[in-house]
Formats: structure tokens, sequence, C-alpha cells
């Protein structure tokens, strides 16, 4: 029973395939890969949905107010009002507009965000396309979200979206080396390339207590907060709009598009943003095992859409109090402390390993990490030189 | 250390959050058409014309004298006075128009009303489909009782109605000692 409610959608597609007995094998392999699409489609449609209502329900709080609560109970069906005014608002595409590139951008979006969420494990035995070198493929995929920015930004013939663009480009590729360098120590503890073998290696329990994530350790904890800095970058969220930054950009790349453009750029972005989440709980927060071994007895599927939440919380938590930081903030961030840190996660993780994972190996990674940060704190901080600003007025 | 700033702005945040949920002055929002707040009873906004008694034209204080039509700043008041079968004129409006799409809300043609008969209205709900004819409102749609000026402005109805009845009272007086 309890192993059935784990595997439900496991059996289920296996019973819809079991109708096409009398099918040659590769047509049962195309009809699995769509079946496949079309699930992953559905949850992530549906939780782009639940996420547009929610993020403006969690963002009033913070503020003190309601937010929607007006279409449906609760406001839920917001996001139904929402798709049918973008649906039917006009479509405008400038006169001086690139109109092959405007039309494609949004598509070239959206397309790599969908491909990334495929090789995320969801629950046991439930990842959508297991590849053996499946991280590789998500950065993969995930770096072409920078061209298509920059084919919006582009195509659009608009300074504010050249701009926005041109940010886009520079604090993505910026953030790409912390964000592929903090997955590193992760694939040198696991030996492999692929999410599910990753998956496995933090399985197990301390004194069936403790899980064997690698957030719990002292480089993972690292690498999993600059992760986590990362993928803000990478999904374009506050703190590092920058992009998009209304005050002074409009709304950046996405200034020439209007109505389901923009609603596509829209899912694009969250469908980044759950993609990097999905990865941060998949590398580091254990993936779809449960915190502790007598919670076991819950479906695994739920354990990964609960840590999917949490994460997703933060990200609109962190949208709730962080303010915009300038670009040149942004930059030096990146280099001068991101990039040091995530390089000494990999020297801390391979002390870890070589230090076969006992109490030494925990002490020793914990003073590296904490030594470097120390001093990066020390350095940055030193170098602020902060004092009351004078302001001369004409005399 | 870097990052002990944000730490302590995402609990001011999560403090919000929860108490949000858990301390009800915090949510100062009053739901509009649910919820209403509570008018102050010096707000004012558009004329209405009282009556007392129970017909809405027979019990017209305004007695046609035209003076507010004359005072309105932007011109908006439009007083046609009543006549009877003869042709003499009668202390009633036969035709009372306010343009409340024009008004601007003085309360000039109040304070030079020597009748009491014109007050300011505290109904705001006024949104109407048309512009033009929708927002000049006619006598019967200006007419309103005085147990109504009561509700909304209960102190100012009362020191009207005194001021009425003393005025009547030393009108009595003066009759009865010529």
């Amino acid at each position: 029973m309890i192993n059935g409610l784990d595997q439900i959608f496991v059996i289920a597609k296996g019973l819809l395939l079991s109708l096409l007995w009398w099918a040659p094998a590769w047509v049962v392999q195309v009809v699995s890969a769509f079946v496949n699409i079309a699930a992953v489609l559905a949850v992530f449609l549906t939780l782009f949905a639940l996420i547009s209502v929610f993020e403006r329900k969690i963002l009033a709080r913070i503020q003190n107010r309601y937010g929607p609560n007006r279409v449906g109970p609760f406001g839920l069906l917001q996001p139904v009002a929402d798709g049918i005014k973008m649906l039917v608002k006009e479509d405008i595409v400038p006169r001086g507009a690139d109109k092959v590139v405007h039309f494609l951008a949004p598509i070239a979006m959206v397309a790599p965000a969908i491909l990334a969420l495929g090789v995320i494990p969801y629950g046991r035995n439930m990842t959508a396309f297991s590849i053996d070198a499946g991280i590789l493929f998500f950065f993969a995929v995930g770096s072409a979200t920078e061209l298509s920015v920059f084919m919006a930004g582009w195509s659009s013939n608009n300074k504010y979206s050249m701009l926005g663009a041109m940010r886009a480009i520079a604090q993505m590729v910026s953030y790409e080396m912390p964000l592929i360098v903090t997955v590193l120590p992760v694939v040198m503890i696991a030996g492999s390339l692929s999410p599910d073998r990753i998956v496995d290696a933090q399985a197990g329990y301390i004194l069936g207590l403790i899980p064997k994530w690698f957030v719990l350790t002292p480089w993972g904890a690292a690498a999993f907060l600059l992760f986590f800095t990362a993928s803000l970058v990478e999904s374009n969220r506050t703190p590092f709009d920058l992009p998009e930054g209304e005050s002074e950009l409009v709304a950046g790349h996405m200034t020439e598009y209007s109505g389901f453009k923009y609603a596509t750029f829209f899912m694009a972005e969250y469908f980044g943003m759950f993609a990097v989440s999905g990865m941060a709980v998949t590398l580091f927060l254990g993936g779809w095992h449960a915190p502790t071994a007598f919670l076991q007895f819950i479906p695994s599927w739920i354990w990964f859409f609960s840590k999917l939440s949490v994460l997703l919380f933060t990200f609109i938590w962190i949208r709730g109090t962080l303010p915009r930081i300038r670009i040149d903030q942004t930059m030096k961030l990146a280099w001068t402390f991101m990039l040091p840190m995530a390089f000494t996660c990999v020297i801390a993780a391979a002390v870890w390993h070589y230090a076969a994972g006992g109490i030494l190996g925990w002490l020793e990674s914990l003073a590296i990490v904490s030594l470097v940060y120390a001093g990066l704190s020390q350095i940055l901080g030193a170098r602020r030189n902060l004092s009351v600003r004078i302001y001369r007025f004409a005399e | 250390m870097i990052g002990a700033g944000i730490l302590k702005g995402m609990a001011v945040t999560a403090r919000n959050f929860i108490g949000s949920y858990f301390e009800a002055d915090r949510l100062t929002t009053i739901q509009y058409p649910e919820e209403r707040d509570k008018i102050s009873e010096s707000y004012r906004n558009f004329p209405f014309l009282v009556y007392d008694g129970d017909d809405p034209d027979a019990g017209l204080r305004c007695t046609s004298c035209k003076i507010c039509e004359k005072e309105c700043p932007p011109q908006i008041i439009y007083i046609v006075q009543d006549r009877d079968e003869k042709g003499k004129a009668l202390k009633h409006p036969k035709v009372f128009d306010i343009d409340i799409s024009v008004c601007m809300g003085c309360q000039i043609c109040v304070e030079v009303c020597p009748f009491d008969s014109i007050k300011m209205d505290k109904s705001f709900e006024l949104s109407k489909p048309e512009r033009f004819r929708s927002l000049l409102l006619h006598k019967s749609d200006l007419a309103k009782s005085n147990s109504y000026y009561h509700e909304i402005s209960p102190t100012q109805a009362t020191e009207v109605d005194e001021a009425l009845a003393a005025a009547a009272a030393k009108k009595k007086e003066k009759a009865k000692t010529p």
C-alpha cells in the first residue's frame, strides 16, 4: 500500500502503456516520452498558476496587506483571470523590430527551461528523462536562456531592451561560474553526473534521524547557499533583477512585449526558477528522500515537492525583503566573493572526502570554509571605506 | 560578516508575514464593498435639497429665491420658479437642476441659503454609465427628507432644526403682538 502510493504515477503510466501491447517497441518508447512530457508540463503549469497567485499573496502579507482575494475562493482563480487578460491583449510588434527574432525569443526562452525540468528526479523512479550526464545537460540548456534574453533585447530595437539584455548577459555569464563550480563538490563526492545517482548518494540516515544530505555537511551548506544566490541571479529574481529593473529600464528585455508573448516570458522565468530550485533540492537537499527514517512512509514525490515549495517560498521571501542592488555591486559580489567561496567549497569537499567523511573531516572542512569566509568578510568589509556623504550645494 | 544584514532583514519580513495572520491590527486594509469605514461627520461632497414632512415635492424648504443659483461659482444650479394657474409666482421651484459633474463641493450654496434648504450630501457611490445626463440631477433626485439629513449629519441637522423652530416661534410672537 505504502509502496503503491509512492509509485502511483509510475504504475499509472505502466497501465497506460500496457494498452499498447500490440505496438512495436519504438512506438511504446515514443508514447512513453510524450506521457512524460505531458506530465511535466501539466504539473509545472499548475504550479506556475499557483505560484503566480501565492507570490502576490505572500508579498502582500509581508507588507501587511491582503493580496488578491477577489476572484474565486481566497483569490485562487486569479491566474485564470490573468490568463484570459493576457490572451485577449493586443500583440504589438514595434515597426523597427526584427520580427522573426522578436517572435522566436519567447519560445527560445521557455523551451530550455522546460528541457531543464526533464532531468530532475521528482520521486523514486520518477525522472522524466534519465540521462547519465543530466547535470551537464541541465546547465547546458540553462545557459541557452542568455541567448534568448539577448534575442529579445536586440530584436526589440529599443534602448531599454538592449540595456536590459546586456545587463542580463553580463550578470548571467558572471554567475554561471559560481553556479557550476558549487555543483562540482557534489559531483565529486557522488562520483556521478547523473541526478538519480546524486540523489542515491544522499540516501540513508545517521542513527535513523539525521539524513545524509549534502546540505548538512560544511562544504554542502556553503555550496548550497552559493548555489541558491547564483540561482537568484540566473532566474533574474530580486535582488538581482537588474535586467528588468523597473525604475530605470521600464521592463528590460520585456519592454516591447505584450499579450501572450509577455506571459510566455513570465512563464519562462518561473519555469527557470522551478528548474533551478528543483536542481538545488536534488543536489543538496537529498532529492526525494524523507528527512528522517520514520517519515519514509510519506510518498517520495510529496517530499520533493515540499522541499521545492520551501525553496520557492524563500525566493519570494527574499523578493519581499531585499532591494535591488547595483550592477557594479552584483559583479563585485560574483568575482570577489562568490567565486573564491565556490572554489573553497571544492577544496573543503576534497578534504572531507579524503578524511573518509568522519568527524575529523567534518571539522576540517568546516574550518576551511569558515576561515575563508571570515577572511573574505574582513578583506571585502575593510575595502568598503564608508563615510558620511557631505552634500555640497551651489555656494 | 557578509550576509548578517540580510538575515536581519529576512527576520523582519518573516515577522511581518507571520504577524499578519495573527495580529488583526496589522492589516489596516478595509475591504470596501463588504466592509465600510465610518465617514467623518464633517465629510461633504455634493448638495441636496431638504424637505419636511412626507411629500418630497410639496415639502421642499426651497423658496426658489435663486440666491444659490447666483452665488454658485461654476454656475451649475438652474432654477425655474413655479407659478400657479393665474401666473402668480409661488415660493416653490418648478425646476431645480444641479450638474454634479461640474460641482466642486465648495458649499457656498449652503452658506448663502437663507432657508436652510440646500445642504451637503455624503453619498459618494455616484458612478454612472453615462457622463452627461445621468450626472445632471433633477429636483426629484435632489429632494431628500429631513430625517435623512439627521441621519448623515446629526449635529448640524439638530442645530438647523432648533434655529428654524426659534425663528418660527419668534415669528409667531411677532404676529401675536403687533
